[in-house]
């Protein structure tokens, strides 16, 4: 399981990064490969917003799908659109290239409640 | 089975090839309209028995409860006895036409009745209907009966339903379907409900709670205990219990849902009562509910006044769900079900699916982890990781090679690689240890010879497909 130290995590395998004035959220490698191949993602709009644990899109594989909750509240500045021709970014490159969206957060402070990378990697290990 | 994959009746086409020749027309001719021709149709061009051939090839490659086991977790697919065929096709039931009036129908509206009368005893409910189409039909229905009875009370601001993580899967989205929105809630180490997860869920949306959708037994097979106390602790906060009775199967004649606090579930009647399910359909959903929501049932709804029987509306219904009373043909076969059974055969009914569940989980215990090791009910919940590189769809393609229909496999979303074995009590022992040891084989294969697993089925017309592909770019229209 790869981990992006930088970022932070819920148990619910989202994690949230700081990214100057907003933060890059996603999926955590864990849950890329417990869900498999990435068929399709749906993103949210832009300009909406989530409250923390707030469902915000939804992540399909051929497995199952599975619903994504917002780590941090906020409003949604960009989506990855390249997951629209190529899902798969998230099986490849979950922390880089195969981010879901960009939030403004509106409480910045609910990141530091999150799981650091140490605790999130013991979570995950429970499944 | 026949191993040739067949062609699609376009590949067989053949210009001017015809199947039928009509007689001499003895009516002026008139042609169709031209702006409503369409050329681009390409309608295949076949003689008859071309036709007869292919369909009846078709059929030959069919899998279904009437030639093989087929444990696929949470649907039951149990024997559809014969005489409920017979009974459905009797002159009486299969030519009455549902316009002839009550006078006519006499019955049918005795048989409705007693149906509803008798799922409604095996359930404890104080009513029901019969009009939904299937068992997400009925939730959808059991969903808008606790909408419209927090509205008559004046509290429309609930709109808020709890559902724990193991509940059956169609229930986040009847929720979604009926304008509500849903709270997911997680399991405890036992597999249960986690009441003090369900307590900060009730307390973080009060007054806002329009109830719980629990599906007992869970879809990990597992009964929760701590049904009454869910129930009492969502009556609490002013919300309705909806049970899903897609496991019914597990409990027939021994738990009564409406005594537990259970407000409003619906039975399956493709299911647990033994009609036609999936492709062989069409389905039958029930719902049953306590005091306080009869009046919001879907109706019409048979009612016996003296020795007559008639239809009405419930006073406050959240209207008809389907046309006339539902499926009926599917009523008839589910009312000689019952019938057969009688309650002492409900009794056993139950107690055989549970023992046949447990039988394969015991046995495979050894070979498989199941996640919740304590005694299942009608099913259970095995993993498929049992040696590197080895997946649970690969155990599933395996199986197919052996002659069994692969359980269910990655659901519950809860169990990692899961694999959901429902053996149903209509399987006698001999089959019950024929898919035990197959399964015994795939396990010593996954450790011996994985590459037999990856490249599993080799033994049907159309070997592995490759369904990521067909997901990322589907290609919807046939062109030749």
């Amino acid at each position: 399981m790869k981990i992006d130290s930088a970022a932070r995590y819920q148990a619910s395998h989202e994690f949230a990064r700081k990214d100057g004035t907003v933060f890059v959220i996603g999926i955590s490698d864990h849950a890329q490969e417990a869900l498999g191949d990435i068929v399709f993602v749906e993103l949210p709009e832009v300009g909406k917003t989530f409250a923390k644990g707030q469902s915000f899109g939804v992540v399909e594989s051929v497995k199952a799908a599975s619903d994504l909750y917002m780590p941090i509240s906020g409003t949604v500045t960009a989506v990855n659109d390249a997951l629209g021709g190529d899902p798969a970014l998230v099986n490849r490159d979950c922390y880089g290239l195969g981010w879901i969206a960009k939030v403004e957060a509106t409480k910045a402070g609910e990141f530091e409640g999150l799981l650091d990378a140490a605790a999130y990697e013991k979570e995950a290990g429970k499944d | 089975m026949n191993l040739v994959p067949e062609k699609l009746l376009h590949e067989m086409s053949s210009p001017g090839r015809i199947a039928v020749s009509l007689p001499a027309c003895d009516v002026p001719e008139t042609p169709v309209p031209a702006g409503l021709r369409r050329g681009d149709l390409r309608l295949p061009e076949l003689d008859e028995l071309s036709v007869v051939r292919h369909f009846t090839r078709l059929s030959q490659k069919n899998y279904s409860i009437d030639t093989h086991f087929y444990p696929l977790g949470s649907c039951t697919m149990k024997y559809n006895p014969k005489v409920n065929e017979l009974v459905a096709n009797l002159h009486g039931w299969r030519d009455t036409h549902p316009l002839i009036g009550d006078e006519f129908s006499q019955g049918a509206l005795e048989l409705i009745y007693k149906l509803q009368e008798g799922l409604r005893e095996i359930g404890g409910f104080a009513a029901a209907s019969l009009q939904p189409a299937a068992g997400a039909h009925g939730e959808l229905a059991g969903v808008f009966i606790m909408r419209a009875y927090h509205v008559a009370r004046g509290e429309a601001r609930r709109t808020k339903i709890l559902i724990p993580d193991s509940a059956h899967g169609t229930n986040p989205a009847t929720c979604t379907m009926a304008g509500m929105t849903t709270i997911p809630l997680p399991s405890d180490a036992e597999g249960g409900v986690d009441l003090h997860a369900l307590q900060v869920a009730l307390d973080s949306a009060t007054g806002e709670i329009a109830g719980i959708m629990i599906t007992n037994p869970n879809t990990l097979g597992l009964f929760d205990r701590n049904i009454e106390t869910i129930a009492k602790m969502v009556h609490d906060a002013g919300g309705l219990v909806y049970g899903d009775g897609a496991n019914m199967n597990a409990v027939t004649g021994v738990f009564k849902p409406g005594l537990s606090g259970i407000d409003v579930m619906h039975f399956n009647l493709h299911k647990t009562f033994s009609t036609p399910h999936g492709g062989g359909g069409p389905g039958a959903g029930f719902v049953g509910v306590g005091q306080e929501l009869m009046d919001f049932l879907p109706g019409p709804i048979a009612a016996k006044n003296g020795n007559k029987y008639a239809l009405y509306m419930p006073s406050r219904s959240i209207g008809s769900v389907k046309s006339f009373y539902g499926n009926f043909g599917v009523l008839v076969r589910a009312y000689a079900y019952m019938r057969m059974l009688g309650a002492e055969g409900f009794r056993r009914l139950a107690e055989n699916a549970v023992l046949n569940a447990n039988y394969i989980k015991v046995r495979l215990e050894g070979h498989y982890k199941v996640k919740y090791p304590r005694r299942c009910m009608h099913e259970f919940v095995a993993m498929g990781d049992i040696a590197p590189g080895i997946h649970t769809l690969d155990i599933a393609k395996r199986l197919i090679d052996y002659g069994f229909h692969p359980p269910t496999i990655y659901f519950p979303l809860i169990v990692p690689e899961a694999i959901m074995i429902e053996p149903t009590e209509t399987e006698n022992k001999e089959t019950l240890d024929a898919f035990v040891e197959v399964m015994i084989k795939i396990a010593d294969e996954a450790k011996t010879t994985p590459d037999l697993l990856h490249h599993s089925p080799t033994t049907t017309p159309i070997g592995r497909l490759d369904e990521v592909g067909a997901a990322r770019n589907p290609v919807l229209c046939f062109k030749g």
